[in-house]
């Protein structure tokens, strides 16, 4: 096979005739477009054919360069036409000459600074939304609450329970797995730092006092969210997405209180739980590195810390922990809920979801530690 | 219509964790015809489309395409290959990311090495060529209905002018008057440019107005492969429940009276 080639003219009478041979296919397209328009640049007569008789294979892409050609002289005001149209062509031709290639032009861009601030006046419009969207959840939340302590017989009891055990049962090991090592860090660090002025010792009131009161809350939180809320909000999600939770609808059950309230319920018994169990070996990390690293002997650590941390530490970490499991579980509903046909949306409501408990959480600890403060605890 | 086959099973044997899932295929696809390709839901039609496809791996036999064997074929010779064929998806499988016209262009890019200009003007012709307005070129494909997905995915498959087109359910979920014109569109395209498709379905229509040849799967194997009349005359129970039950006999009358 040889590439197309558009020959030069010759005159047939008033007529210039440009003849076409060789493979006009996709193959060929990129050294054939070039030839064409060099070959009818020269062209000046008003009336001219093109001849592909001897063209030996022909597809789109050969019918379009032939097809364009001719629309340009005839949008030129000249005569033009195709000669030798071979009848199994005929029907590639006829497609490719309907067409209309009228493409309407492109959206002007907008401008940058209005972009920017559109996209920002945008974000905060959806801020407001979602804050609506979550006090409507923890609305119907507290009706479907009243409705089931109405009716207890009604609660979903054996969901709750499988919840439970997914969030909390299987999240123990990797919550003591991550709550040891911050335990030990703190401490480490801690050592490594207050060895300078000889104050080893207090390493045991910080490693105490920041675990209790908030590094376990928080980083049982951040990890809640991260396992626990993402799943309810891709498990929701799915849901959605197969009409399941229209099915439910349908059916006269309300979907808060068939698949929303067990799982926040569930969250909020596993959560204080998995707080405890973090802050207990993050202390413990905590101890382990004092003895190895800081030569601290465990009767001294345990010592310290009974003087240094009271019962009211411990309570302000434990009081905080079912509030952010509502708001881990509020938000990870809300999101799964949101989610709209396409896979895309699942993905980015999960995403959603994610950061923006993290965030609540974040937010929550510092009001509760403007409470606590303030209330003198 | 030549008689050289472009695609040439041979006792293909593909098993899936464990499970013989095809037996023994043997099947070959001509130049220029449009084949259908039936068997029951589970039958394994999309396991042998993928294992010609390469998508999944084979445990025995031979594939030929285009007189190549795809076990030799290194990775020039398999890139000719795919260039020179085209796929339509159930669910389309247009890339989400990019517009429809970067969908259409996107093999053209990778594949040809043609001026912007050509490639946008081929983009528009193939959108032209299945039906769309040009219009459809800058939108997304989540801003565009089922059927048009189809078409669009359609315009991909056959950007590069494929000779063999593989089509999988090209109907399915359409309303009946959307699936006809797909059929007549697939028939007209094929005719414009005389490639072989290869055609998955369950419509009964499709089969009866535009397949050439149809081959049915069974147990592994292919249990029939020939025209609708061979089809018709068959006294293989599964083919008898399929071509003469309640809505094969409605879809003939319908054939019939058209």
């Amino acid at each position: 096979m040889t590439a197309g080639i558009l020959l030069s003219s010759q005159t047939r009478g008033d007529w210039v005739e440009l003849s076409a041979a060789g493979s006009w296919t996709a193959e060929y397209a990129s050294a054939i477009e070039p030839q064409v328009d060099a070959a009818t640049r020269g062209v000046t007569a008003r009336s001219i054919a093109i001849n592909i008789a001897r063209i030996d294979y022909l597809d789109t892409y050969g019918a379009w360069l032939i097809e364009r050609t001719l629309r340009n002289w005839i949008n030129q005001g000249r005569e033009a036409r195709l000669v030798g149209l071979r009848e199994d062509y005929r029907g590639l031709f006829d497609k490719v000459h309907v067409g209309t290639q009228t493409l309407s032009a492109p959206p002007p861009k907008a401008n940058s600074i209005v972009a920017t601030l559109e996209s920002v006046g945008r974000t905060m419009a959806t801020v407001g939304t979602d804050l609506m969207l979550l006090a409507q959840m923890l609305g119907s939340l507290m009706v479907a609450f009243k409705r089931v302590a109405l009716r207890p017989t009604t609660f979903r009891f054996t969901s709750m329970v499988h919840q439970l055990e997914r969030v909390g049962w299987r999240a123990v090991p990797i919550i003591l797995l991550i709550t040891v090592l911050i335990g030990a860090i703190l401490a480490q660090q801690g050592i490594f730092h207050f060895r300078k002025f000889g104050a080893d010792i207090y390493v045991i009131d910080m490693v105490g006092v920041l675990v209790l009161r908030e590094i376990g809350v928080l980083i049982v939180c951040i990890m809640v969210a991260g396992r626990s809320g993402s799943s309810y909000t891709a498990e929701l999600g799915a849901m959605r997405m197969r009409e399941e939770i229209d099915a439910l609808r349908t059916m006269g059950f309300d979907p808060i209180e068939v698949l929303v309230l067990p799982r926040i319920l569930a969250l909020i018994i596993a959560v204080p739980i998995l707080t405890f169990l973090g802050s207990m070996a993050a202390l413990y990390g905590g101890g382990l590195v004092s003895w190895l690293y800081g030569g601290i002997q465990p009767e001294v650590f345990l010592a310290r810390l009974r003087e240094a941390v009271t019962s009211t530490t411990f309570e302000v970490g434990m009081i905080k922990a079912p509030f952010m499991a509502l708001v881990i579980g509020v938000v990870a509903c809300v999101e799964g809920l949101q989610v709209q046909g396409s896979a895309e949306s699942l993905g980015e409501k999960t995403t959603n979801s994610v950061v923006k408990s993290i965030f609540l959480v974040i937010v929550l600890d510092g009001v509760f530690a403007m409470f606590f403060a303030s209330i003198g605890m | 219509m030549a008689n050289d086959p472009v695609i040439e099973v041979r006792d293909l044997i593909v098993e899936l964790k464990g499970n013989r899932v095809l037996n023994g295929v043997t099947l070959d696809v001509y130049r220029g015809e449009i084949l259908g390709f039936v068997g029951a839901s589970g039958a394994g039609k999309s396991v042998l489309t993928r294992t010609i496809l390469g998508l999944l791996p084979k445990q025995a036999g031979r594939i030929d395409v285009f007189g190549v064997n795809l076990d030799e074929a290194g990775e020039m010779q398999r890139q000719e290959i795919e260039r020179r064929w085209g796929i339509l998806f159930q669910q389309g499988a247009l890339f989400s990311s990019l517009t429809v016209g970067e969908n259409i262009e996107f093999p053209i890019r990778e594949y040809l090495d043609v001026s912007d200009r050509l490639m946008t003007e081929i983009a528009i012709t193939k959108l032209e060529m299945v039906g769309l307005k040009p219009d459809v070129y800058r939108k997304f494909p989540s801003e565009l209905s089922g059927g048009m997905i189809k078409r669009v995915a359609l315009a991909r498959a056959l950007a590069l002018d494929p000779e063999i087109l593989f089509l999988d359910e090209p109907t399915s979920g359409l309303d009946p008057i959307s699936a006809g014109d797909f059929d007549q569109l697939i028939l007209t395209l094929q005719q414009v440019s005389s490639m072989a498709v290869f055609m998955v379905t369950h419509d009964l229509d499709s089969l009866h107005t535009i397949c050439d040849r149809i081959a049915v799967l069974g147990d592994g194997k292919i249990i029939e492969a020939g025209t609708m009349d061979t089809m018709l005359a068959s006294q293989h129970p599964w083919l008898r429940a399929y071509f003469h039950g309640v809505r094969a006999r409605a879809g003939m009358q319908a054939a019939a009276r058209n």
